[in-house]
């Protein structure tokens, strides 16, 4: 029993001093120093936006090594807010999001293209039940020590989504085809 | 007591007479007064209205001239039922409906069952309704008269909720109120008792 558990502490600590090339994030939606928000035309007069007030998700990020970043995030769909509880509950209907079937949405990164702003995160999202490759452009925006002895990297991004292709078909008219996300991103390095 | 006495004497009059000129505002041992037969017939019909204009909501399209103008016809409309609702309830707790007429005492607990359940199902549509439209906080805005305030608080996801709520209690207060016309219409036509007429003011009941 106590030769087990020795084996099994010496598997584990070989397994966390392992030789990371990227530092490991984890998003910091508890401090809520992290948002998923997005905006569509309205009518082509203005913007409507609104956000998704929970989700989690955790990233790695080296300075030295960008291409090697990556990321993953889990959306709680039905936290959807546009600050109007009647639009909301259309919108989390089965004529939109459908949160009842589809609660939470994911992305999970395949591949990261470093240029000088930060890079394009290609990766799967995965919305209403459909799984879509799309494209963030990433911008870093700062990395280091906070007061309270942590470290942390953030970023903003941006994704165009048409949500014709995820299968939302409802008609809000031809200003309203593309919803743009607009991410921030604080991660804490564990 | 002075009620009592009125009611009694208002069926010595002749049946033509008493049915228009003479029934009281408030009812009797066994008639209805015009107060609950007027509440009674306002909120069936606006019930009536409701339901269909709730289902016809769901299916308006973005670019549907009344996209607006429906849903807010629905709500305030649902708003003055709650007014009319309490004055209702007030109504009957102050002013004890006539007796139920006979019938078997199965046919009659079914009776009251079934009014106990449409009076909580109305309860539960409306106040359902109402949390729907008032989740972020908003008011609803009543024909632009005035404004129905939000609670001061709310819970997770409460419009999702409400909504469920509120179609559910709306469908089997139909589906009852449905099965209340149907027995009106029993017993007018087949125990052929005064039923329907009492609460369509049609009949005087002589004592």
């Amino acid at each position: 029993m106590k030769a087990k558990f020795i084996k099994g502490l010496a598997l584990a600590s070989a397994l966390s001093v392992a030789p990371t090339y990227a530092a490991d994030y984890v998003i910091d939606s508890k401090g809520a120093h992290a948002s998923i928000q997005f905006r569509i035309s309205h009518l082509g007069t203005s913007w409507l936006t609104g956000r998704f007030n929970t989700f989690t998700g955790a990233f790695s990020y080296d300075a030295e090594n960008p291409a090697a970043s990556s990321v993953n995030v889990e959306v709680d769909v039905t936290s959807f807010d546009s600050n109007h509880a009647e639009r909301d509950k259309h919108i989390k209907g089965d004529e939109f999001l459908d949160v009842s079937k589809f609660p939470k949405a994911t992305f999970k990164s395949t591949s990261f293209t470093p240029n000088e702003e930060g890079g394009v995160m290609k990766g799967m999202l995965t919305l209403y039940g459909q799984t879509k490759e799309i494209a963030i452009d990433v911008q870093k925006v700062g990395e280091g020590k906070d007061p309270w002895g942590g470290y942390r990297a953030g970023f903003s991004g941006t994704v165009e989504l048409t949500p014709k292709d995820f299968g939302m078909t409802y008609n809000l008219g031809p200003a309203a085809e593309t919803v743009y996300l607009d991410l921030n991103i604080e991660g804490i390095r564990q | 007591m002075n009620i009592q006495c009125d009611a009694a004497n208002n069926h010595q009059v002749g049946y033509l007479q008493s049915m228009v000129f003479h029934r009281k505002l408030i009812n009797d041992q066994s008639s209805y007064g015009w107060g609950h037969i007027l509440l009674h017939w306002l909120i069936a019909f606006a019930i009536i209205g409701l339901y269909p204009l709730g289902l016809y909501i769901e299916t308006l399209d973005y670019y549907d001239p009344a996209y607006r103008t429906i849903p807010y016809w629905h709500k305030s409309i649902g708003a003055l039922i709650i007014f009319a609702l309490v004055f209702r309830v007030l109504w009957r707790v102050l002013n004890k409906p006539p007796a139920p007429l006979p019938q078997p005492e199965r046919m009659k607990q079914l009776a009251k069952l079934a009014h106990l359940m449409l009076y909580a199902l109305l309860i539960l549509t409306l106040v359902s309704g109402y949390l729907i439209s008032t989740a972020d906080g908003r008011s609803i805005e009543v024909f632009s008269w005035f404004n129905i305030p939000a609670l001061p608080f709310a819970f997770d996801n409460q419009e999702d909720i409400a909504g469920e709520i509120h179609f559910f209690a709306a469908t089997a207060l139909i589906s009852i109120s449905s099965l209340h016309a149907l027995a009106a219409l029993k017993h007018h036509f087949i125990d052929k008792d005064t039923t329907l007429t009492r609460m369509l003011a049609l009949h005087e009941d002589p004592q």
